[in-house]
């Protein structure tokens, strides 16, 4: 498949987003518990959305130009029974809306408790909208990824590892973003977000490198033979019908060499995976902000490269009418 | 419900592309128009077409085979185009099963080509939407021409007759009795998409004559010649 940057940047950046909030939540929870030492709400929690929706805004952003047509985007939330897209266009703005709501909660200091469940747990209203965006944070990882695995016919794609992957680098980056956030903003929950990216990536770099052994293994379903009709052992084609290009030999292909592939696929798991694991480490000895963030970078970076290689990667049936430029 | 759809004869397809064109020209300045170009003269010339004509090569030489293989829409019964619409701008005709796409509706998101696994959706690049075959649904459905010229433009263009059109669903339309008797078969039926377009495979004409078919053994004007042994007496030598 060709890889679009605009969906390259709409999935890389929402996953941002998700696992930012994650993060936000994550630490909330763990400091009811006295895990963690309570957080001002208004700089870390109220700043902490903002930048999470920073991040949702600009991948919403960049979906827009991957439409001919971005005016009639709203049109997209009509098909929610059968299209896994459709279900992401709706819940990406409901994801969106609550996490406004729980930074403006946090912001405006609307923490008092509503009601104490068992005189123990004191639930305020960012407790319950947190929660529901937690839920639509899984669900928008699940509508994403399953936009590509949904199509049987992408095989490298219709798998399950797809959805794990998106759900872990997603999430992997947000919290890797967190701890750079934390330690930036004075709190110092560097080690608590460090130790939960490092988990996740590790995570994640067992999934992808399961689905690229997988897509290494993996035989194509479909051949010239059915594709034609015709039993034979020797087909060849020797027209595509045109001697220019056609829309079907640019958004099937990626029109890039065997190397530079390759080169991405070396690029992405070093990037991705061990380099942000060591940078957060050495930014976690050495008390360093400025490493959490480059760690950040670094791993953001990596997903590019990633998504850009998961889109190379997959091949459609339809290629085998197009091979004179295969 | 009827099920309106191309029946190919592999067969017949001599590859000239008259389908092609005539395709372009019709659908062009039609309901399903307009199909532009880009760079039609230029150095990279493409654009947006409904139907194309491949060529295939069967075997290696010298025994080879050359296959023509016109590729469009094949209309499927469960078309995997349909339900990934995130707008429901691709919909398939409840009445004569033709998939169509609403170009008012459509977003341009490609999704749809994205989940067609025989590459007919061609994305307008002018106007920005995805275009595919009607089978020239504005052809068939109207009623003001005569009914000989109610079919897509490619079936009424081929100077072989290689395309044929009707309902699949009626077992004794022209398509489905070409289907049954001359084996008609579907593209990549391992996805279960149930294509409705069929087409029929190629077939040699062989002639098997056997020596005495040539030479028949009671051919009055033969030369009559001793036979070449003693047939001793034989029951014609009887006199009853």
């Amino acid at each position: 498949m060709h890889p679009a940057f605009s969906v390259i940047f709409l999935t890389t950046l929402i996953g941002v987003g998700q696992g930012l909030f994650l993060a936000l939540y994550t630490g909330q929870v763990y400091s009811l518990a006295n895990l963690l030492p309570v957080q001002d709400s208004t700089s870390f929690y109220g700043i902490g959305s903002a930048l999470a929706l920073l991040f949702l805004v600009l991948g919403l952003f960049a979906s827009f130009f991957h439409l001919g047509h971005p005016e009639r985007a709203w049109r997209a939330a009509t098909r929610w029974r059968s299209s896994w897209l459709s279900r992401e266009v709706i819940v990406l703005p409901v994801f969106m809306g609550l996490v406004f709501l729980y930074g403006v909660i946090h912001y405006l200091g609307w923490t008092a408790p509503l009601f104490v469940v068992q005189q123990t747990l004191p639930v305020d209203a960012t407790l319950i909208v947190g929660f529901l965006a937690s839920v639509a944070a899984f669900a928008l990882f699940l509508c994403t990824a399953m936009i590509y695995a949904s199509l049987k016919f992408l095989q490298q794609w219709h798998s399950p590892l797809t959805v794990l992957n998106y759900m872990l680098l997603g999430t992997a980056s947000g919290f890797m973003l967190a701890a750079a956030f934390s330690a930036y903003t004075g709190v110092d929950l560097l080690a608590f977000f460090g130790t939960w990216a490092v988990i996740f990536t590790l995570a994640g770099f067992l999934t992808r490198g399961a689905s690229l052994l997988r897509n290494r293994g993996l035989r194509p379903k479909i051949t010239l033979r059915s594709a034609i009709g015709v039993r034979h052992q020797h087909l060849g084609q020797k027209a595509q019908g045109f001697m220019g290009g056609s829309f079907n030999t640019r958004e099937f292909f990626h029109g890039k060499g065997p190397g530079l592939v390759r080169g991405m696929q070396y690029a992405f798991l070093l990037l991705a995976f061990p380099l942000p694991v060591a940078l957060i480490w050495a930014g976690h000895l050495a008390n360093s902000p400025e490493l959490a963030l480059v760690a950040f970078a670094v791993q953001y970076l990596g997903l590019v490269a990633e998504r850009w290689h998961f889109f190379a990667e997959a091949r459609h049936p339809q290629n085998l009418y197009y091979q004179s430029m295969a | 419900m009827s099920q309106l759809a191309l029946v190919i004869d592999l067969n017949v397809c001599v590859g000239c592309h008259a389908c092609v064109t005539s395709c372009k020209e019709w659908n062009t300045s039609g309901w399903a128009g307009p199909m532009p170009d880009q760079r039609p003269y230029g150095e990279d010339p493409t654009g947006t077409f409904f139907n194309r004509v491949q060529t295939y090569e069967i075997g290696t030489f010298p025994n080879t085979e050359t296959l023509h293989f016109p590729k469009s829409c094949l209309h499927c019964e469960e078309p995997p185009c349909v339900p990934v619409c995130p707008t429901g701008a691709s919909y398939k005709r409840e009445d004569n099963g033709v998939v169509l796409v609403d170009y008012d509706k459509c977003i341009g998101c490609k999704y749809c080509s994205w989940a067609c696994p025989y590459g007919v959706r061609e994305f307008d690049d002018k106007n920005r939407v995805m275009k595919k075959c009607t089978l020239c649904i504005d052809r068939i459905t109207d009623l003001s021409l005569p009914e000989s010229e109610r079919k897509p433009a490619c079936v009424l263009a081929c100077p072989a007759s290689a395309r044929l059109f009707g309902d699949v669903h009626d077992p004794g339309s022209e398509v489905s009795i070409a289907i049954r008797e001359q084996g008609g078969y579907q593209l990549q039926p391992e996805w279960g998409t149930q294509p409705s377009n069929h087409y029929l495979p190629r077939r040699k004409t062989r002639m098997h004559i056997h020596e005495d078919e040539l030479v028949r053994a009671d051919n009055p004007l033969r030369e009559e010649l001793e036979l070449p042994f003693d047939q001793g007496e034989t029951l014609d030598d009887v006199a009853w």
